[in-house]
């Protein structure tokens, strides 16, 4: 190997201390919600211990962190699977061009940057004067699609534009019917990225907050209630509650590098028989 | 196949998007809105010293947070894309960066409290080392702390795009240029820069308008002593006053559109993905 230039190690230092910057605060929060019981919300540390995790599972005198939970991990499934479905929908659709694509096409941007807060309003005051109620699993659950779906159809347009289609027409050369090749052709080729898809539909809906403001009713999401104890709660519970979730979307992380990594390597064992042929 | 996209998008962005600006034109009592035809808001809205402020600390904020964001995302970008030699590291290393990604924004916006505050770490590292001799008032609760906490939240929008463009630079161009004389700034200014222009415009689109319609970084870093747009449309909320607050959100819209629209007169985004 040649020797690296010294911008390398410029750079390097850099990327060190923009990965220190990033992890930084929360690594302190981490730390910090293993205050002692008379610890407060900064340093020093006055003894280690549970107190404020422990304090976490009593009853609390605001709000209902475990329903919420409860709620947004409920809300985050349906928002995954909704999202994985509609974009594959829309990524093959947008495989040839039909009537009205560029008008959606420019309406996923739109959805994509359009301000949150105004999703959220415009959905809430729809919903108010049709004289419905608000809640998480309708006006709510809808809201973040427009966020999630606009990120799984992106994804799916990567996809499928360095799709090799050469796989189809063998597929069709051998007597597949249209479904046959998207069910076993298409899917399992695209399967890894189908992950991916999911991973941000789950993770954008339960992390999602100014898009459920107005829309998810007398019901709080998580991040609502977390926004809810910023300002009432003056303990270190809720770092406590800071790290658990952070440890949980590690959790989810894993969960989905794992399920790709099976998926990758079932894949490699059945393996292509490329060159294996009757030589 | 398009149908359950066009039909949600419809629904939840064409439908309350119309709603707002119907709602923009009605009237509000204390209590309650009714339909109504009037300019009222406008006017209101055009006619305060207030806007003018609000939309100009908007852009402002948005414009720092875009430089910072843009030198330190493309720094990260260039350094993974052409300094890191193997994919599998390069791949691990933009995991890394990820990661944080994953962590609700409020908890993120949280955990600067401890490092900022006036007991907070940094003021008590720079007193120990005597930098300086009183606690330092403006780290938390200030434009500083909602720039800095806007930068932590949005850097990954930028290096995500400009990493992913960055990538599919043929890397025989770099050689060709080095052969063919060009000192690394050369390189860096005639060759990286002009290739990396999508992933940079894409980028921009995102923390842009990601920061122009945010309201609760702004609200909780600045402890509410200041105001972008987004903030002051939900003052308005919470005032219950629906109508006045749909007035600003379309003012916001327009904005936004208008911005986005000259970006993307720079970039071909249908051809980047």
């Amino acid at each position: 190997m040649e020797p690296r230039p010294r911008s390398f190690y410029v750079l390097a230092t850099f990327f060190t201390l923009f990965l220190l910057f990033l992890y930084g605060p929360t690594l302190t929060i981490a730390i910090l919600s293993f205050q002692g019981p008379s610890g407060g919300l900064t340093f020093p540390m006055k003894g280690v211990s549970l107190h404020w995790f422990h304090d976490l599972f009593q009853q609390q005198a605001v709000g209902d962190i475990w329903g919420s939970f409860r709620r947004s991990f409920v809300l985050g499934l349906m928002v995954m699977i909704t999202t994985v479905i509609v974009s594959v929908l829309g990524g093959l659709a947008f495989r040839k061009r039909f009537a009205g694509s560029g008008i959606i096409f420019y309406l996923i941007i739109t959805s994509l940057v359009i301000p949150s807060i105004l999703v959220s309003l415009g959905v809430g005051l729809i919903w108010s004067q049709s004289g419905l109620p608000v809640h998480w699993s309708t006006s709510g659950f809808g809201a973040q699609l427009t966020w999630t779906l606009p990120f799984g159809l992106l994804i799916m347009f990567a996809v499928f534009n360095r799709f090799d289609k050469s796989y189809e027409e063998a597929a069709r050369d051998l007597g597949a019917s249209p479904w046959q090749t998207v069910r076993f052709v298409v899917l399992p080729i695209i399967a890894p990225s189908l992950i991916g898809v999911a991973l941000f539909g789950f993770t954008l809906s339960y992390d999602e907050f100014a898009r459920t403001l107005l829309t998810s009713g007398s019901y709080n999401t998580l991040p609502l209630e977390i926004f809810g104890m910023t300002t009432n709660v003056t303990s270190p519970v809720i770092f406590a509650l800071g790290t658990l979730t952070t440890l949980f979307s590690f959790g989810v992380i894993g969960l989905f590098l794992l399920i790709f990594w099976r998926i990758d390597r079932r894949r490699k064992a059945q393996g292509s028989d490329a060159g294996n042929g009757l030589a | 196949m398009a149908s359950p996209l066009a039909l949600i998008l419809t629904a939840f962005l064409v439908a309350p998007i119309i709603m707002i600006v119907i709602v923009s034109f009605w009237g509000a009592t204390e209590f309650s809105i009714y339909p109504a035809f009037q300019f009222d808001n406008y006017a209101f809205l055009f006619g305060s010293d207030v806007t003018y402020r609000v939309f100009f600390n908007t852009f402002k904020y948005a414009a720092i947070t875009w430089a910072f964001t843009l030198v330190i995302g493309f720094t990260v970008a260039y350094f993974l894309a052409f300094h890191v030699r193997s994919l599998k590291w390069q791949i691990a290393l933009f995991l890394l960066c990820t990661i944080p990604f994953w962590t609700s924004n409020i908890i993120r916006m949280i955990s600067w409290i401890p490092f900022l505050g006036r007991n907070g770490l940094a003021n008590a590292t720079l007193v120990s080392w005597g930098v300086i001799d009183e606690p330092l008032d403006w780290l938390l609760f200030s434009d500083f702390s909602v720039i800095l906490a806007f930068v932590h939240l949005y850097t990954l929008f930028m290096v995500v795009p400009i990493f992913n463009t960055m990538m599919r630079i043929d890397k025989s161009l770099i050689e060709a240029a080095v052969d063919a004389g060009a000192t690394g700034w050369q390189t860096l200014r005639y060759v990286v820069i002009p290739l990396t222009k999508p992933g940079i415009m894409i980028g921009t689109i995102f923390v842009v308008t990601l920061v122009m319609g945010d309201f609760i970084t702004v609200r909780f870093m600045s402890g509410s002593q200041s105001a972008n747009v987004g903030r002051m449309i939900q003052n308005d909320i919470g005032l219950l006053q629906y109508p006045s607050a749909a007035a600003t959100a379309v003012i916001l819209l327009a904005t936004v559109l208008i911005v986005i629209g000259i970006l993307l007169r720079f970039v071909d985004i249908r051809k980047e993905l």
